[in-house]
């Protein structure tokens, strides 16, 4: 076929984009892999039963923003490196933020215990499970994120798999943070960030392979 | 060698002129969106041969997958941002695309073998495809080829594809979109 009959081929007929065509993908991967995440958070794990003490509590609210404000970033990043030519610049910045802030609460609160209790702070009563959880929670999400990148166009394969699976663990910490009995920060800082690195780590090995175009 | 602003002027003038395009296109008008292929392709054309001299029969193969892929990703693009940086990160993905599967598959066979390719070079070849999209195209299941056939080889509306296909208007529109992905897929495949 020559250069010229392919291009009568594609501006033939209907060229229209909808115009939210990316926000739609991601609202329709986003609105059947929550639920599932948070369902599968219910039925493996449950809600702590302390959970509306729980919403007094400092800890409680800092795992939520930490999550969440790595799962906004996380978002955009993925967004950008869906599309080429775009650089994730200054959201690298957004990305690091949270997980230093986080880190430099969990060495407070480590540094200014008792030292017979810093055991207990650093590993709860569920460290061994604690980034297992995550992972699992992540599962639904890390499929339907990977599913929305695939129809974005990602020049840099690794990085938007990463992304992608860096956007399902935050958001899957965000659910399981509803289950989590932990209230120590430092608790927080390791197992939760290990919990997360499991789906970006796994997001990065698969996307060469996925998320070709 | 023309002035450096003379250059720069003429490259504002087609980023703007080809963006419009685009976006025209985006919008549904076909004729912007033709224009803006075609123009591209010149672009495209350009930008391989300074990279692939010594393969010409290369850069035609690149620009066809390059310009499938500018259309099968448009929605990604973000009118507020560079067309040339969208264009380039698109080109650059499928020319190192290229040259992955090129060095995976030379350290299998001897180099020399290139030898046999000093004659098969001639100008008219660099306009020819390698890849016969015409023998892609009649891969893809029907469900795919015949709206694709139809509606953007034979000019016929959707709804007069719908009533000679026996299928629903929307699954003519999905079948297109799929069939030129699938087409995408394929092309990849046999680099």
């Amino acid at each position: 076929m020559k250069t010229e009959d392919l291009i009568g081929l594609l501006a033939a007929g209907e060229t229209r984009v909808a115009p939210h065509l990316v926000r739609q993908r991601f609202a329709v991967a986003m609105g059947w892999s929550i639920p599932l995440a948070a369902l599968v958070m219910v039925s493996v794990y449950g809600l702590r039963a302390d959970l509306v003490q729980a919403l007094s509590g400092t800890v409680f609210w800092m795992k939520l923003a930490f999550a969440g404000a790595l799962a906004l970033f996380a978002g955009l990043a993925t967004d950008r490196l869906g599309r080429p030519g775009m650089r994730v610049a200054g959201v690298w910045a957004g990305l690091a933020a949270p997980v230093v802030l986080l880190w430099l609460a969990a060495a407070a609160a480590l540094l200014g215990a008792d030292p017979a209790e810093r055991a207990d702070l650093v590993f709860g009563s569920s460290w061994r499970s604690c980034p297992f959880n995550i992972a699992l929670i992540s599962l639904p999400l890390f499929a339907a994120m990977l599913w929305f990148v695939r129809g974005m166009a990602p020049t840099e394969p690794a990085l938007a798999g990463a992304g992608a699976g860096l956007l399902s663990g935050a958001i899957a910490t965000l659910i399981y943070a509803l289950h989590c009995p932990e209230s120590s920060v430092t608790f927080v800082g390791i197992w939760y960030v290990l919990g997360i690195a499991i789906p970006t780590l796994a997001g990065a090995a698969l996307g060469p392979k996925l998320l070709r175009w | 060698m023309e002035p450096i602003q003379l250059r720069h002027a003429r490259f504002a003038s087609s980023e703007s002129h080809l963006q419009t395009l685009l976006v025209q296109g985006n919008g549904g008008e076909a004729l912007a969106y033709h224009e803006f292929l075609r123009s591209l392709s010149g672009h495209l054309r350009a930008y391989f041969r300074r990279r692939l001299f010594q393969r010409p029969d290369d850069i035609e193969d690149l620009v066809q997958e390059t310009l499938l892929a500018v259309h099968n990703q448009r929605h990604t693009y973000r009118a507020d941002l560079p067309l040339t940086a969208w264009v380039h990160g698109i080109a650059r993905y499928k020319f190192f695309n290229l040259l992955r599967a090129r060095s995976a598959r030379e350290e299998l066979h001897d180099p020399l073998d290139d030898e046999s390719l000093l004659f098969a070079e001639s100008d008219t070849d660099a306009f020819e495809a390698k890849k016969d999209l015409d023998t892609l195209l009649s891969d893809l299941p029907e469900r795919q080829r015949l709206p694709i056939v139809h509606v953007k080889l034979e000019g016929l509306s959707v709804a007069e594809t719908a009533l000679r296909t026996g299928m629903s208007e929307s699954a003519i529109k999905v079948g297109i979109h799929r069939g030129l992905k699938a087409l995408a897929a394929k092309i990849r495949e046999s680099t």
